[in-house]
C-alpha cells in the first residue's frame, strides 16, 4: 500500500463517519418535538459530525501533500467553540419568548421563573 | 471508488440540507428557524470540506472560517433580536 492508498482510506473512514453523524441530526431534526430537543440533536451531533470531516480532509492533505493546513486547524477549533455557543443562545431566546415545552419536561420547569 | 464515496457524503449532506428546509418552512417557532439556518450553514462547511478533498484543491479552506464565522455572527444576531427586540442596544446615558 502507498501513500495515496492510505490517505484515502483514513479520509475516507473519517469523512464517511461525519457524513452519517450529520445525515442522523437531520432526522433529529424532522422528528424530535419541540425547540430544545431539536437544538439538542442540532448542536451536538451536527458539530461532531463536521468536526469528523474537516479531521478527515485535514489528514488526507497531511498524509498525501505533506501540508499542514492551519486554516482547517482553526476551522475544527472555532466550530468546536461557537457550536454550542449558539444553541446555548438559541434555546435561552426561546425560553424567554416562552416557545411551549413538550408536555413531559413542562413539570420541571428552570429556577429562573420563579424569580421573575 | 474514494471519488465515488466522496459523492454519496455530498448527497448525504444535501439530504441534511433538505431536512434543515423541511424546518424552516414547517417550523412552528421562530428559533425553530433559526436553529435549522445554523445547523445548514455547518452543513455546508462539511460540504466544502469534501468538495476540496474531491478537486485535491486547497483553495477553498478560507471559505470554510468564513461561512463558520458569519454563521456565528448570524446566529447571534437572530438570537439578540429574538430575545431582546434590538440586536444593537443604545447606551445608557442618553
Amino acid at each position: 500500500m502507498n501513500a495515496s492508498v492510505i490517505s484515502e482510506v483514513i479520509a475516507g473512514v473519517f469523512i464517511l463517519i461525519g457524513t452519517l453523524f450529520i445525515l442522523f441530526s437531520s432526522f433529529g431534526i424532522i422528528r424530535l418535538p419541540d425547540v430544545y430537543t431539536r437544538s439538542h440533536a442540532a448542536t451536538k451531533s451536527t458539530t461532531l459530525g463536521v468536526l469528523c470531516t474537516l479531521l478527515g480532509a485535514f489528514l488526507y492533505f497531511w498524509i498525501t501533500d505533506g501540508y499542514i493546513s492551519i486554516r482547517l486547524l482553526l476551522g475544527i477549533f472555532f466550530v468546536f467553540l461557537t457550536a454550542p455557543v449558539a444553541g446555548h443562545l438559541i434555546c435561552r431566546a426561546a425560553y424567554v419568548t416562552n416557545v411551549e415545552i413538550v408536555r413531559d419536561t413542562a413539570k420541571q420547569r428552570p429556577k429562573a421563573e420563579r424569580e421573575h | 471508488m474514494f471519488d465515488i464515496l466522496l459523492l454519496i457524503c455530498l448527497c448525504l449532506i444535501a439530504v441534511s440540507i433538505l431536512a434543515c428546509i423541511y424546518r424552516i418552512i414547517k417550523g412552528t417557532s421562530m428559533p425553530d428557524r433559526v436553529i435549522a439556518l445554523d445547523t445548514i450553514g455547518i452543513n455546508l462547511i462539511a460540504a466544502i470540506a469534501i468538495f476540496s478533498v474531491l478537486l485535491h484543491t486547497r483553495a477553498f479552506f478560507e471559505v470554510i472560517l468564513l461561512i463558520g464565522i458569519l454563521s456565528f455572527v448570524g446566529t447571534i444576531a437572530f438570537a439578540r433580536f429574538i430575545e431582546r427586540g434590538v440586536v444593537i442596544e443604545r447606551k445608557r446615558d442618553q
